[in-house]
């Protein structure tokens, strides 16, 4: 069965190449079928590969499909590596895709059929790229995909594009991604220089035999594409900007894939990342630095979507961290249970608002428990997944990695502890202003308030049985022995570290349900009180910011920082550039050319005059040359 | 005589008349001074012939060497005649034109 | 000095003052009286080589009826000292400097040159006379004789239809 691992992503290229072509001509039914269907066939497929996967004494397979770059010592085959690590994502993407693919077939319903089908070919597009990402064998056949969910990115961001700030959104999305993606390059190029290949196996039989130097330089720049594709400090701005696409987009690709792609990408290097220590250390201040700057700003946010943006930036800087101490396994649990109640959160906000019209401010909002039941109980499924309370899958995920943390370094655990108490402080703030209280709408809106349409939520009820039970598979020792089985799944390809279960340091059984116990104690407390406290939340309340609550709610000024320090020197340079450069020098050179030959030609014309009498002498002249010349050469 | 005088005599009717042509601007002392030139250059051929004739005689006292250039000057006289016909006819026609014959106002050509 | 010489020099000298004379002199109706008298030196030349069918010939047709063409163009423009245009003082020199060094590198060239010691002997010699001219003419000469007559032709075609009124 994994010989037809090229099927998975062909079935999304084809959707997108049907629907993309024939989008002036399709229906709205057929296009969706089309786009669903070919997402389904992938996910099937992806079961069933899975299940292979997953039997006993299964080897990792390269599967070449064909040459891709063959030039003397360089040889690039374009071929995909199915293993444990590849046949969870291609489930990831392929489910969480293909529910997201059925949700917007009622989300985007009052777009034009040209209009539906443009999107649904561009997310077609976008899940073909992720999973040519998961599934390459080589660094290569990676970046192609890398840059295909970038291009995705851009262009699901600015799809209503008549609107210029949504363009803005998908253009800093795209620059920024392009930033880390250079860094991504010189890694490639540097690993190419130094071994000679970038085909994941070679490289990682190699890797011993680099200097420390060569091998932290290269995880480096690796990372330094992770930050631009996961939105980590620095390159994370792009995200909370991108809330301006479609919100089934927010889901797919910011909540449970395309942003996962800087996680996958480490977690599938992490031979050279654990021969690069500094790097790792690196990797987790970061990660930690982002979860809790991006908390803080998600405090004090008012737009739905944006509190759902900056807590995937947080989250996905818990996953960093997870990565930066070790906790391989962590972190890709972390990134599966994230899928399903990320996902599940946005799907739920999109549904919020199409409710209400495209309403996104919170204020606006409030008392929608009752009018939209089936959203509001999902919703609040993921609140408290994503809290950390158990036996939802969040709890497990996010303790594992900090339990990780702790065994790192103590201060990794008490900062990720904080983290996760503002995390469960602004999401309840954000259900109770939202489901909670009254409303605070207008009346048109309250009229139509209604339930949204099965297409819609029937994905949200199945995302909420996998937050409930996706945490299920990584149980930890603590709790049950033996049932993690997770970390068994993945053992063969994260073979060769050791995870902090293993080898040296180890908590003992009761430290570890103490410090549970505590932290799951402190994370109800923080419920409790927003809860209490933004469900009689009134317009009135809120006046113009000061201090802290500004500072935070201008998102610590990073993008004003930034338009300082990078954007508008970049363009008092290209202004100085293009006036003096290209005007003067450039087409000073290129003008005084033509200007000279002008001025020479107007010269010689003039020995042209017309009169007779000078042209005889001139001949004369000539012939008295030519008469001594002759003269001369006869003589000598 | 030496022919060499003959060929300094026909240099210097030669020379005078491109003076003649470089330093006048009446079309038609210009054309005059052409007319001179074709003389200096027949004079020098009927020089030659008969320095011709003259070696071949010392050898043969019936020949007729150098009668082809005489027959040439002969030529030369035919078509500068014409082309003084023609010639002259331009410059009437110029002048019914411009109502002068300086050569300077020929380069109205150029326009 | 033989009376052939004496006249040679008195022909060349008349010739070459004549020619200067025409060049410089600024009625154009002396300029065409004093290149008739250069053609008649020159046909004593002629003369002096009996070569006298080119003589007469040169007289005739020169002299005669070249020159008189002239004489009446120039009669028609009512050209006299007045009109004649002049060149500037420049030009004037530059062109009569053009000519003299012309003719000293001609001159040059020529000095050293082998027919310095052939010599042209008196009036001997048939060739210049009429009979043998018409008798290799008319013989070996005879197509270029008859395409000069549609050469005239031509010409008096071409003269007619520039000189036309319209």
């Amino acid at each position: 069965m994994s010989k037809l691992i090229y099927l998975v992503p062909l079935f999304p290229l084809a959707g997108f190449l049907l629907n993309g072509l024939g989008r002036n001509l399709l229906s709205r039914t057929l296009v969706s079928v089309i786009a669903v269907g070919s997402v389904l066939a992938s996910f099937v497929m992806s079961l069933l590969i899975f299940r292979e996967v997953g039997a006993d004494g299964f080897q990792s397979q390269v599967i070449k499909l064909f040459d891709f770059i063959k030039v003397g010592k360089v040889d690039i085959p374009f071929s995909f590596q199915v293993d444990q690590l590849s046949a969870l994502f291609l489930l990831i993407i392929t489910g969480v895709g293909t529910l997201i693919h059925l949700y917007s077939t009622a989300y985007m319903q009052e777009e034009k059929p040209s209009h539906f089908a443009r999107y649904f070919a561009y997310l077609n597009l976008f899940v073909f790229s992720m999973l040519l990402l998961v599934l390459g064998s080589n660094y290569v056949i990676m970046f192609i995909g890398w840059e295909g969910v970038g291009l995705c990115s851009y262009l699901l961001i600015g799809f209503w594009f008549g609107n210029e700030a949504y363009n803005d959104a998908a253009k800093k999305a795209f620059v920024m991604n392009r930033i880390g993606d250079l860094g991504f390059l010189l890694a490639v190029f540097w690993m190419m220089m130094r071994f000679g290949t970038t085909d994941f196996a070679q490289v990682f039989d190699k890797a011993p035999e680099a200097t420390a130097a060569v091998l932290t330089g290269i995880t480096m720049l690796l990372f330094v594409g992770a930050t631009g594709k996961s939105a980590q400090i620095p390159l994370f701005t792009w995200l909370p900007d991108a809330m301006a696409g479609p919100t089934p987009v927010s889901a797919l690709i910011h909540a449970a894939t395309m942003v996962t792609a800087g996680i996958y990408m480490i977690t599938r290097s992490h031979v050279l990342f654990d021969l690069a220590p500094v790097t790792q250390s690196v990797i987790a201040i970061i990660g930690l630095a982002t979860a809790l700057l991006a908390a803080t700003i998600a405090l004090r946010q008012n737009d739905i979507k944006k509190v759902l943006a900056y807590s995937t930036v947080s989250q996905l800087g818990y996953m960093f961290l997870a990565l930066g101490v070790g906790a391989y396994t962590g972190a890709i649990f972390h990134v599966m249970t994230h899928a399903f109640f990320k996902a599940l959160l946005f799907l739920g906000a999109g549904s919020v608002i199409h409710g209400l019209h495209h309403e996104q401010d919170l204020r606006n909002m409030g008392g929608l428990s009752k009018k939209m039941p089936i959203t509001h109980i999902t919703f609040l499924i993921a609140c408290l997944a994503i809290a950390g309370i158990p036996p939802f899958s969040g709890f497990f995920s996010k303790d594992e990695i900090l339990t990780a943390a702790l065994l790192k370094n103590p201060v990794y655990y008490v900062l990720g502890v904080a983290g996760a108490l503002m995390t469960s402080f602004y999401m309840f703030r954000l259900y109770a202003m939202a489901f909670r209280g009254q409303f605070r709408g207008t009346e048109a809106q309250a009229s139509h308030l209604h339930e949204s349409p099965s297409a819609m939520t029937i994905p949200l009820i199945i995302l909420a049985i996998l937050s409930v039970a996706g945490g299920w598979v990584g149980i930890p020792e603590v709790l049950l022995h033996d049932a993690h089985r997770l970390q068994a799944f993945l053992a063969p390809v994260l073979e060769g570290i050791d995870g902090p279960a293993d080898g040296g340091h180890h908590l003992s059984h009761s430290t570890e349900l103490m410090l549970m116990g505590g932290v799951l104690v402190l994370i109800i407390g923080v419920i409790t009180f927003a809860w209490k406290k933004y469900s009689k939340y009134t317009r009135s309340e809120e006046v113009t910011s000061t201090g802290v609550a500004k500072f935070l709610e201008n998102k610590w000024y990073v993008d004003e920082l930034y338009d300082t320090i990078i954007s508008k020197p970049l363009k008092s340079i290209s202004a100085f550039m293009n006036l003096r450069v290209e005007r003067q020098v450039i087409d000073g050179v290129v003008n005084g050319v033509g200007k000279a030959v002008q001025y020479g030609s107007r010269q010689l014309r003039l020995i042209q005059s017309g009169q007779v009498g000078s042209y005889i002498l001139i001949m004369v002249i000539f012939l008295i040359l030519f008469f001594v010349l002759q003269l001369f050469w006869n003589l000598q | 005589m030496p022919v060499n005088y003959y060929i300094f005599l026909s240099l210097i009717l030669f020379s005078i008349g491109i003076a003649g042509v470089l330093t006048r601007r009446n079309a038609i002392i210009v054309f005059m001074c052409i007319e001179l030139m074709l003389n200096a250059v027949n004079l020098l051929l009927v020089a030659f012939s008969k320095m011709h004739h003259v070696t071949a005689l010392a050898s043969d006292p019936a020949t007729t060497a150098g009668i082809e250039a005489q027959l040439f000057v002969f030529f030369i006289m035919v078509v500068a005649a014409a082309e003084v016909t023609v010639g002259l006819a331009i410059i009437v026609m110029m002048y019914r034109n411009i109502h002068s014959v300086d050569i300077n106002f020929l380069n109205r050509l150029k326009h | 000095m033989s009376i052939s010489e004496i006249l040679f020099w008195f022909l060349s000298a008349l010739s070459i003052l004549s020619a200067l004379m025409m060049v410089t002199s600024r009625n154009p109706v002396h300029s065409v009286l004093w290149l008739i008298l250069v053609f008649f030196a020159i046909s004593g030349h002629y003369i002096l080589m009996n070569a006298q069918f080119l003589a007469i010939v040169n007289m005739i047709v020169y002299a005669g009826a070249i020159m008189v063409l002239f004489l009446f163009v120039i009669m028609l423009m009512n050209m006299n000292a007045d009109t004649e245009p002049q060149k500037s003082k420049w030009m004037k020199m530059a062109g009569t400097i053009g000519s003299g060094s012309l003719l000293l590198v001609l001159i040059a060239a020529l000095r050293d040159s082998e027919v310095r010691a052939r010599t042209l002997e008196g009036p001997e010699g048939t060739i210049g006379l009429v009979k043998q001219l018409g008798a290799v003419l008319f013989t070996d000469y005879v197509v270029p004789f008859e395409i000069s007559s549609v050469l005239f032709l031509s010409a008096m075609v071409g003269a007619v239809l520039i000189g036309k009124k319209d």
